[in-house]
């Protein structure tokens, strides 16, 4: 199977690969994927909870080269759209980008499941702590 | 690729290079002898029936057999249906029972699927943690109905070599017949099918460096005479068994193949079980987590199969496949994201079995290859574990096991 440039670039050269601090309120972490299935992808964004802005991006991927690519771009995608925006991320984009054969459409959608995951966990974290502000005003006030 | 340095292939099971002194051989025999073995009327004919004689004793001396005992086929995967399909035809009337292994070549586990389909019932019998076939089993499930036992000699993906003779033995106290799948030892271990008691022997030549496309089946004549039922008819070529005029090229080389291996096999496996020891050893002291699968003891020497726990063999192998050619037993594709099952038969979790490489050298081999090879493995291995949240999460002594993954 012959991968494009594209797809062979971000294998070599993965961008933005790392660990965000995964108790931080404003990092949301995605862990998809199972091990028994020969992929699982961690994506983490770092938001700026003023612009809900995604100012940083990490990820690290057990994989075949499809998912490690699909996961690097994804976190290229990532930076700087607000988490409105990254919500709009389609599996389909990353297909087209990265040439994808249709055996590896799977590791797109995967790269998405993950993105998606990520953006639920920062909002489960605001979530919280929005209450836990609330609970602490109801308290000061009572 | 790198720019002066050819490719290292370290994919012998796959498929072996030619020889040149195979191609050699099979030059005349495209143009200045352009006869048909079948044809008895003219000097083109009888030099390719020459020529198809010869080769079918040098092919019959590399197995200690009797030349009339030599089936030509297109290849193992012909040989192995030929032999299960034809004992389960002409065998009839004795029963319908076939003992196999979990462990065998798609081109047998798919051949008894069909034998299940048109009547016939399989067993297939588990494997240990070492590959290996336990013997009191195979005798525990032969019953009055058993026609055929069919163990492959060596396994493909592992190396793995069956106790043939044990084997044999069994078969030969119940009268059942023994067939075996040995595409991958003829030509680089000793294999005599008369003395071990196997009765049908299906190889092929691109296994022993010589040509794609040519394979036999060796049929016992004597104690006992064994017949297959043909499943290519035609002009009844090869005693009937396997019609379809006879790819006399291929099998010139098939015999020049035979012949060299006889003489050259025992040097090469001495050398490449030296090579293949030291690039297992490398690799499995100087990474973490590695293991070798399979047994050790009872192994084809040119073959190691190696899981790099915590990552994924095809990742893997895409770091350094321009530059080194070998298999994984993980198929990361939509059409099959199960690993190798005969890595799972061995009792390999499929996170092992995504893991895993299988490196088999071959004549060609050099020991700068393996020298090359270990320095591009280990840095792939540590490249792609830098990268790898689970070697990442092993690491700071999270239990992988207690982690809900979300199946996909």
């Amino acid at each position: 199977m012959a991968y494009s440039d594209k797809l062979l670039d971000h294998f070599k050269n993965p961008r933005n690969v790392g660990t965000l601090d995964k108790s931080d309120e404003n990092v949301g972490t995605g862990l998809v994927g199972a091990p028994e299935c020969g992929d699982v992808m961690r994506l983490q964004i770092q938001v700026d909870p003023n612009t809900q802005q995604i100012t940083d991006a990490k990820f690290k991927t057990f994989g075949c080269g499809s998912a490690i690519a699909s996961s690097s771009l994804a976190t290229e995608w990532l930076k700087g759209k607000t988490v409105d925006e990254a919500l709009t991320i389609d599996n389909m984009a990353i297909v087209e980008e990265l040439a994808l054969p249709p055996v590896k459409i799977h590791c797109s959608v995967l790269a998405e499941d993950a993105i998606k995951d990520a953006i639920k966990d920062y909002r489960n974290k605001q979530d919280e702590s929005e209450t836990k502000e609330a609970i602490g005003e109801m308290a000061q006030a009572g | 690729m790198g720019q002066n340095q050819r490719l290292i292939y370290l994919d012998n099971n796959a498929t072996t290079p030619t020889d040149p002194r195979v191609v050699e051989a099979m030059m005349p025999y495209f143009y200045e002898i352009p006869g048909n073995a079948a044809s008895r009327n003219h000097p083109a004919g009888w030099k390719a029936e020459e020529a198809v004689d010869y080769a079918r004793e040098q092919i019959a001396t590399l197995i200690h057999a009797d030349p009339r005992e030599i089936i030509f086929t297109s290849g193992a995967t012909e040989g192995d249906n030929l032999g299960i399909k034809g004992v389960f035809e002409m065998y009839s009337r004795k029963g319908n029972h076939i003992i196999t292994a979990k462990t065998e070549h798609k081109a047998v586990l798919d051949t008894c699927d069909k034998i299940e389909k048109i009547g016939g019932e399989v067993t297939y019998l588990d494997v240990n943690r070492e590959g290996l076939i336990n013997l009191e089993e195979l005798e525990a499930a032969i019953t009055d109905k058993t026609i055929l036992v069919s163990i492959m000699w060596a396994n493909n993906e592992t190396g793995v070599i069956q106790p043939m003779k044990e084997i044999g033995d069994i078969c030969a106290k119940h009268g059942v017949l023994l067939m075996s799948d040995a595409t991958q030892a003829v030509g680089k271990i000793p294999v005599d099918p008369r003395a071990t008691g196997v009765h049908i022997l299906a190889f092929t030549s691109h296994k022993m460096y010589g040509p794609k496309g040519v394979g036999a089946l060796y049929v016992s004549r004597k104690s006992p005479r064994v017949k297959v039922t043909s499943q290519m008819d035609g002009g009844g070529h090869e005693r009937g068994m396997r019609s379809g005029t006879l790819n006399v090229t291929g099998i010139v080389g098939f015999g020049k193949a035979a012949e060299i291996a006889r003489k050259e096999m025992e040097q090469d496996a001495a050398r490449l079980s030296k090579l293949r020891d030291k690039l297992e050893t490398a690799l499995v002291e100087s990474l973490e987590e590695a293991y070798v699968n399979g047994s050790v003891e009872s192994r084809m020497p040119h073959v190691t199969n190696i899981s790099f726990k915590h990552v994924e063999g095809e990742g893997l192998m895409m770091t350094f496949n321009q530059d080194i050619a070998v298999s994984s037993g993980s198929a990361c594709t939509s059409a099959s994201l199960e690993p190798s099952y005969v890595l799972v038969a061995l009792g390999l979790g499929d996170d092992l079995a995504h893991s895993s490489i299988r490196f088999s050298l071959g004549r060609f081999t050099t020991e700068e290859d393996i020298d090359r090879t270990i320095q591009k493995v280990r840095d792939g291995v540590n490249h792609m574990r830098d990268i790898s949240p689970i070697w990442e999460m092993y690491k700071e002594g999270v239990d992988l096991d207690a982690i809900e993954w979300s199946a996909h």
